[in-house]
């Protein structure tokens, strides 16, 4: 577990990936000190060795905040050795609307995360158990689901019907991808669907849902796991606390779409730390890999 | 000859329009209305029963708009609550069980935005609608007559068949919430009508939806009678059509139409 955060590359664009030091950082997660020795913690202003907080799950030892994490951070959170083999890493958006200005900033966000789009798919294991997982990475559009993260999905959820295997996905978005506008629209219906026929089948599907998690995502797959996590706090909405603040002309109260507030009103399983997360999963897939009908059919008599 | 996108979404926006219940009035015939969800209440933004449409038992669904203020505030602007949506799954389900099809009208300006409804799950409601209606053993026409707004309208989408009125639109946010976001600027939203494509004859050309019901002269409003022959005639192709395909190729159309997007 020490080698968890090995700077490891999931997958090989030669058109878009960079070095993972090249990846800039968003403004939140900017270390205040030079060389990124020393990390500020947004919520509590602990100043932490930034080689700890990568230890700690990049979460903050005092006051329990979780930082923003990668896509490939959290893959070498939760994967054993942090392996997996990754699908459809080259497939990127082809600006349906010729919306103004999209295609150069589409390239230009590429360049600068080092990502293709906001999701990464693939098929790992987790404590022996074998699954295919997606996680979104919200630096990318904020995460917001155009047909990329829908095509790659829908993909992932048709495999794992074929495969007959789980899936896991850690969601991040600030909804849907405006600029694709109704082809965005469309991919929840999509993904839903592809949700939907692997259900079918028996077969499991876990989400995890991260901050933030709203819009057109929360209003699709991440409200369809049959088992729904989420992190400690995370953002979790169909509209978010600015347009409902605008709405409804008054301030949201304390606490008001955050994970607790989920658990409490019913639509989350559990709320899960970080440094317990690989371990819930693992004990859920292994919960899950015993065939109940199969062995109903042994131990009954004729 | 030429409607600009932002024309259009004012007439689809017109006070005088057509409602659903305009149209089940003219289309079917003893539409008999059902009420609640059956887990926490009744969402007089989605309007629900059973009727008859010619010799065929169908379930209709369909968003409605007050016809006046009055109306509008009780029916809260055609804005549904996770209610609404679960009252919307509850009678598809039963319309499965009973082997009717089921004919949706989508008119809203989005699912509501507000504390209730995020208290109760809107995003679940919605998710679960998308979910469930992809697994529907019976055949599912909706038909967009006004404003198509976001995960609200399309959680009574999810069809064998989409139809938009020509004055229609449908989209990922109104142009006025789209302009806020991507031009900082909700003013913005003629450019937003232009940009986001939301037309139904962008969204045909897109192959999004099955076709173009044709308005009469000037828009919807100018005859009702005339508006509700041409969806009529459109439902009844359809249904014939439909109703002869096996489940299982129902199922794989329904499927397929929503993948190749």
């Amino acid at each position: 577990m020490n080698n968890i955060f090995k700077p490891k590359q999931y997958a090989t664009s030669n058109v878009y990936r960079v070095k993972p030091q090249d990846i800039v950082r968003t403004e939140e997660e900017k270390p205040n000190v030079p060389q990124g020795i020393m990390t500020k913690c947004p919520s509590c202003g602990k100043v932490i060795y930034t080689k700890l907080l990568l230890k700690n799950y990049k979460r903050c030892d005092e006051c329990g905040y979780n930082f923003k994490v990668s896509a490939n951070e959290r893959l070498a959170m939760i994967l054993d050795d942090g392996e997996l083999q990754e699908f459809d890493a080259q497939l990127s958006s082809r600006d349906p609307l010729n919306f103004p200005g999209y295609g150069d900033k589409l390239v230009k966000t590429q360049t600068q995360t080092g990502l293709v789009d906001g999701v990464v798919t693939g098929k790992g294991k987790i404590e022996g158990q074998p699954v295919m997982l997606a996680v979104m990475d919200s630096s990318f559009f904020m995460g917001s689901m155009g047909t990329t993260i829908g095509e790659k999905l829908t993909r992932l959820f048709e495999r794992a019907t074929r495969e007959r295997m789980p899936v896991i996905v850690f969601t991040a978005s600030g909804g849907a991808r405006m600029q694709e506008g109704i082809f965005s629209l469309m991919q929840m219906a999509k993904v839903s669907a592809a949700v939907a026929k692997h259900s079918e089948e028996g077969l499991l599907y876990v989400t995890v849902l991260t901050d933030p998690t709203t819009g057109g995502v929360t209003a699709s797959f991440a409200m369809l796991g049959d088992i729904i996590l989420a992190e400690p706090g995370a953002l979790i909405g169909f509209a978010g606390p600015r347009v409902i603040e605008q709405t409804i002309g008054q301030k949201l109260p304390e606490g008001f779409q955050r994970a607790e507030f989920l658990l409490e009103h019913g639509f989350v399983d559990q709320i899960v730390p970080r440094d317990r997360l690989r371990s819930t999963l693992g004990t859920i897939l292994k919960l899950h890999s015993v065939d109940q009908k199969d062995w109903k059919d042994q131990v009954e008599p004729d | 000859m030429s409607i600009t996108p932002w024309e259009r979404v004012k007439l689809a926006r017109m006070p005088v329009r057509p409602t659903g219940l305009d149209y089940i009035e003219r289309i079917f015939d003893q539409f008999l209305e059902m009420h609640g969800d059956r887990f926490y209440g009744e969402d007089r933004a989605i309007v629900g029963g059973i009727a008859f449409f010619g010799d065929i038992p169908v379930t209709v669904i369909a968003q409605q708009k007050g016809r006046n203020t009055k109306e509008n505030i009780a029916r809260n602007f055609s804005m549904p609550h996770p209610e609404g949506y679960r009252k919307a799954l509850r009678l598809m389900k039963q319309a499965e069980k009973f082997h009717r099809p089921i004919i949706c009208f989508i008119d809203t300006p989005g699912a509501f935005c507000g504390l209730g409804a995020e208290e109760r799950g809107q995003g679940e409601a919605i998710a679960s609608n998308l979910a469930q209606m992809m697994l529907l053993k019976t055949p599912i026409i909706s038909v967009v007559i006004s404003e198509g707004g976001s995960g609200g309208a399309l959680a009574l989408g999810v069809a064998d068949k989409v139809y938009m009125l020509e004055n229609s639109i449908y989209s990922i946010l109104s142009p006025e919430g789209f302009a806020s976001i991507l031009y900082k600027d909700a003013s913005k939203a003629e450019q937003a009508a232009n940009d986001m494509k939301l037309t139904a004859q962008d969204l045909y050309r897109f192959k999004i939806i099955d076709g173009v019901i044709p308005e009469p002269a000037g828009g919807a409003h100018n005859d009702y009678n005339l508006m509700a022959t041409h969806v009529k005639a459109i439902l009844e192709t359809d249904l014939e059509e439909l109703l002869q395909l096996s489940t299982e190729e129902l199922l794989q159309r329904r499927y397929q139409k929503f993948r190749r997007i």
